[in-house]
This record gives structure tokens, sequence and C-alpha cells, in this order.
């Protein structure tokens, strides 16, 4: 047994030892095999085949903030899986979405979400949003020796300060590098396209329900321009995972609300491919 | 050439017994209560930082009086073995009664080895189940032995006064505020008999509450809402069930749109 060792149900002395309120920490000095990214993997030659998550976007909106993945995960050319979940609540007013390898990202969310209920349950407080964001950059950094053999896991962080009482977003590098973004952003294969939409389409007082279109409608254009990114599936049913963060916490859109928007996203798209038409000047 | 004192080990058990006895009922008491949405803890502690109710899991939460360094040192501990071993397997695993085995070793270690001093402390540790039926409540005194206790229990300076208090008083199936109410004139009654009065202010009350749609079962009940699940002793009299329930229904609607949202403030 991971916990008792000894079988005897007794807590080994680390658990009585005073010490740090990070889980993480807890765990590194504790049961070190159990931390991702320690692994030891031998170099190997070319490209690793693991499942990868694809596509991210985030937007803000006066109140808060929406983030959203689509649905697929890719092994090459081969869809790994259709129903794949890329965005989690990391706590109650944030959240956390992943590209890159699957298993390892959501693993590392898992640990995530550990270490801000950790924290606060010893400390009886909660971390800042800026140190819940600077945690998860720390976890991306001890995953270094893997994203060097190519699975890297870059997430995007969005939650609602409630000092500053509005939504912020942060995305990361594999490195572990951290910046905040203003507006909007997105992470992954697809978020080269789901940007360039976002740009044409974002206005800084967008309504929720706006701000909630405009990132389907970015993840839309992200899986017509790439193929690692699914996009609405109307014939299994199978919709981006929408959520968003506000004074009320984090909540995560039901299928039939997520359904609707896609489908109307859907319908305009039969007639403007393209989606909405910006003005030129 | 001096011998040393022979001590039997009777005696010397029982004088340690003695001791943790005495730190324990310097302290205040903690009750715990089921009622029928989950199990309510309330302790008397004027302070608003330490706390002598916390959460440990999702539907785990751990109460104790005696020192603080102490029972906190042992808090710590139960999280971090919570928290361990629901990453290690699953959030499911993790259960009131492995951690309350784990708590009866760590103390019955330290009460029998001669070189420790033994722990001033009394814990509860209490989990809330789907049904009533389902909740799991252990008393763990300063010995190392373990107490399945069902309806109520008590734990601290005038633990037997206080639970015989409650055992006659209690029933299943009392609302919040009708368990909240009984609890604190429990916590009110003086050795001599006399009743003190405790305002909402020197109180710490938590729930563990089943209904909660959050995965995390533990809240903290405070202010506003305290005052008002206090208030009211005319509403729920014998028979008013009713509208014991409507109260809490509006404190609890009030604290979710006063996006509290967050376990411990």
């Amino acid at each position: 047994m991971a916990v008792n060792p000894d079988g005897t149900g007794r807590l080994p002395a680390a658990f009585l030892t005073p010490g740090s309120s990070s889980f993480l920490e807890f765990l590194a000095e504790h049961q070190p095999e159990l931390v991702p990214g320690r692994l030891n993997v031998a170099p190997v030659k070319g490209a690793v085949e693991a499942p990868h998550g694809t596509t991210i976007v985030a937007a803000t909106f006066p109140g808060g903030v929406v983030l959203a993945g689509d649905r697929r995960a890719t092994m090459g050319n081969v869809i790994a899986q259709r129903d794949i979940e890329k965005v989690f609540p990391a706590d109650e007013y944030s959240a956390v979405g992943i590209a890159g390898t699957a298993g390892l990202a959501v693993e590392m969310v898992k640990l995530f979400q550990l270490e801000l209920e950790h924290y606060e349950k010893i400390e009886g407080s909660v971390l800042s949003l800026e140190g819940k964001a600077n945690r998860l950059s720390t976890m991306i950094r001890g995953n270094l020796g893997m994203a060097m053999q190519g699975l890297a896991v870059v997430p995007l962080f969005a939650g609602y300060d409630l000092d500053r009482e509005k939504g912020r977003i942060f995305s990361y590098d594999i490195t572990g590098g951290r910046s905040e973004e203003y507006g909007f952003a997105s992470t992954g294969s697809g978020s080269v396209f789901a940007r360039g939409a976002m740009k044409k389409l974002y206005r800084d007082d967008l309504t929720q329900q706006q701000a909630i279109t405009l990132v389907v409608q970015a993840l839309y254009d992200a899986a017509d321009d790439d193929s690692a990114t699914g996009g609405p599936d109307l014939a299994r049913k199978i919709f981006p995972i929408v959520t968003v963060l506000t004074e009320e916490g984090f909540n995560k859109l039901s299928e039939d609300e997520v359904s609707e928007v896609a489908r109307a996203v859907h319908a305009r798209r039969l007639e403007h491919p393209n989606g909405p038409m910006a003005p030129v000047l | 050439m001096s011998t040393p004192f022979y001590v039997s080990p009777q005696q010397a058990m029982a004088d340690r017994a003695e001791f943790a006895r005495k730190g324990i009922a310097r302290g205040r008491s903690v009750v715990v209560l089921q009622y029928a949405d989950g199990i309510v803890f309330v302790a008397e502690n004027m302070s608003r930082a330490l706390h002598k109710v916390s959460e440990i899991y999702d539907r785990i939460a751990f109460a104790a009086v005696g020192k603080y360094n102490e029972f906190e040192n042992l808090r710590i501990a139960g999280v971090r073995y919570a928290d361990l071993r629901g990453y290690s397997y699953d959030r499911a695993d993790v259960n009131a009664r492995g951690l309350a085995n784990v708590y009866a070793q760590a103390l019955g270690n330290i009460f029998s080895s001669v070189g420790e001093k033994p722990y001033e402390v009394e814990l509860i540790v209490a989990e809330v189940g789907a049904g009533p039926e389902d909740d799991q409540i252990y008393r763990l005194p300063h010995d190392g032995s373990v107490v399945d206790e069902h309806g109520t229990v008590a734990i601290g300076g005038n633990a037997d006064q206080i639970s015989s208090f409650l055992e006659e008083r209690h029933r299943e199936g009392m609302s919040l505020a009708e368990a909240l109410k009984l609890a604190v004139e429990s916590l009110a009654r003086d050795n001599n008999g006399s009743d003190r009065t405790i305002t909402p202010e020197q109180l710490e009350v938590a729930v563990l509450d089943r209904t909660r749609p959050q995965q995390r079962k533990f809240k903290r009940v405070l202010g506003r809402q305290l005052a008002r699940l206090l208030d009211g002793t005319a509403a729920v009299g014998a028979g008013s069930s009713d509208e014991a329930d409507e109260d809490e229904d509006a404190a609890e609607g009030s604290e979710a749109s006063g996006a509290s949202g967050t376990e411990e403030e």
C-alpha cells in the first residue's frame, strides 16, 4: 500500500513532520516516484507516439472569462479520441485547459487541482490567482525533461480574480514561462487559426453569451483549418467543452447549452462557410 | 547507592492517562450531531483563525480539543494522508474508517512510548454518507482507542455531562437549525447546571452537508447565516419542522448568492 508501506496502518514520520503546505513538495519528498515528469526515460530517436490534445481558447468579458476546448485527441494522423475533455476546474474560481500530450496533461491537471485544494485545507485560505498561475508554471517546468522528448504539456489557465474583480488569462510555454494575456488567448495546434478568428471578432464589451459564441466560433475556425482540432460533431452530438468563470465561481455549460450555440454557429456557416465578416476598414 | 523507584506498569499508564485527561479537560468542548442532511460540528471557539473543526477530504471532517499544536499536527497529517491516498488510488477510496485507524495508531504509539509525553488531545473523525444511516462518526480519545458513535458525541471539558444532555434530546431527522440550537444549549450548560449565554461570535460551526452539489461537502457556517439559524426560537417548536426547513433553505440560498463559494475564509 502506498500510504503505509509497512501495512500497519501507521503514519510515516513524514506525515507528522512540519513542512510546506504544498502537496507537490510533500509528494516529492515522501514518494518521489509518484511525481509525474520525474520518470527517467531513455532518450529515443524521433517523435514518441502518444495521444495529443489540441486547441484551447479563452476570452475575457466584463465580469469574467470563458475557457473552452475542442474534443479531439490525435496520434499522428489517427484520431485517438473524439470526446476527450481538456478543460477542467482547477478550483472554485479558476480553470485550466490543456494542449499537448494528453496522458501527462491530465495527470498534471489532477495534481494541480490537488495542489490548490491541499493548500486551501492546510492554510485555511485560498491562494491568489497569481499564486495559482505560478504553481502551474513550476509544474510545467518540472515536465521539461519530457517536453524535450516531444511530450510537452502547454496549458492555458483562466480564473476570476476576486481582488481585482475581473477575469484573467495566463498562457505558458513548454519551459514554464508564464505570460498574462489580455482579451483573448489560445494554445495548441489550432491556436493560430483560433487566434486569427478571435482577433477579428473580439471586442472588450462582449456579454457573457457573446463571449461563449466567440470561443465556439474560434474553435470552429481552428477545426476548419487544422486537422488535429475537432469541430462540433453533430452526428455524434459531441460539442466543445465551454466553462465560464465569474464572481459566482466556476460553471461548466451543460451539453444542451453548448449544443444550442454550436448549432447556431453551424447553421450560419452553412450560408457563410468562413463565418462572420469583419469590415475591411 | 540509590536504586530507582519501582513504578508498576499499571501505575505508569494510569499516570499518563491522568495527565492527558487533565490537559483535555481544561479546554472547551466540541459537539458533533447528525441532522437530516448531514453532520454538524459546533465548537466554542473565540478565535477566527485557529480552527477546532476542519475539512480533511470530500466527505470527511475533523474536530479536536486539547493542545492546539498537537491536534494541528495530526490534522495536517490527516490531510496529507487523505490527499495522498486519493491521488494514488481514487477519491472514492478515502474513508473515515481508514483515517480513524491511522490516527488511532499514531495516538496509541505516542501514548505508550515511555520517552514521549502523551498527546493531550481528543479527536472526532466524521464522514457524511449518502443517507443518515451511512454516516460515520469516530471518537478517538488520547490513548489511541476508537469509539464508533451514533447520533451525537461530545469531547472536551464537560464531555460526559454534555453527552448525556444531548442523548436525551437528540432525535433522528432534526433540521440543521434544530440540531444547532440543541448543540449550543448543551455547550452553554455549566458544571453546576446553570446556563451561560453563548453568542454566535463565540461559536465555530461547520457542516458536512450531503445535499451540497459540490464534491467537497464541508462548509463553514458563518456570520449572518449562523445568526439566522440560531435565531427564530419561536419558529422551531415541536411539530413545526416545515417552517424550520424553510428557514434553512432560505439561509442556504443566500449563502450561494453571496459568492462565498470557497470553503474557508
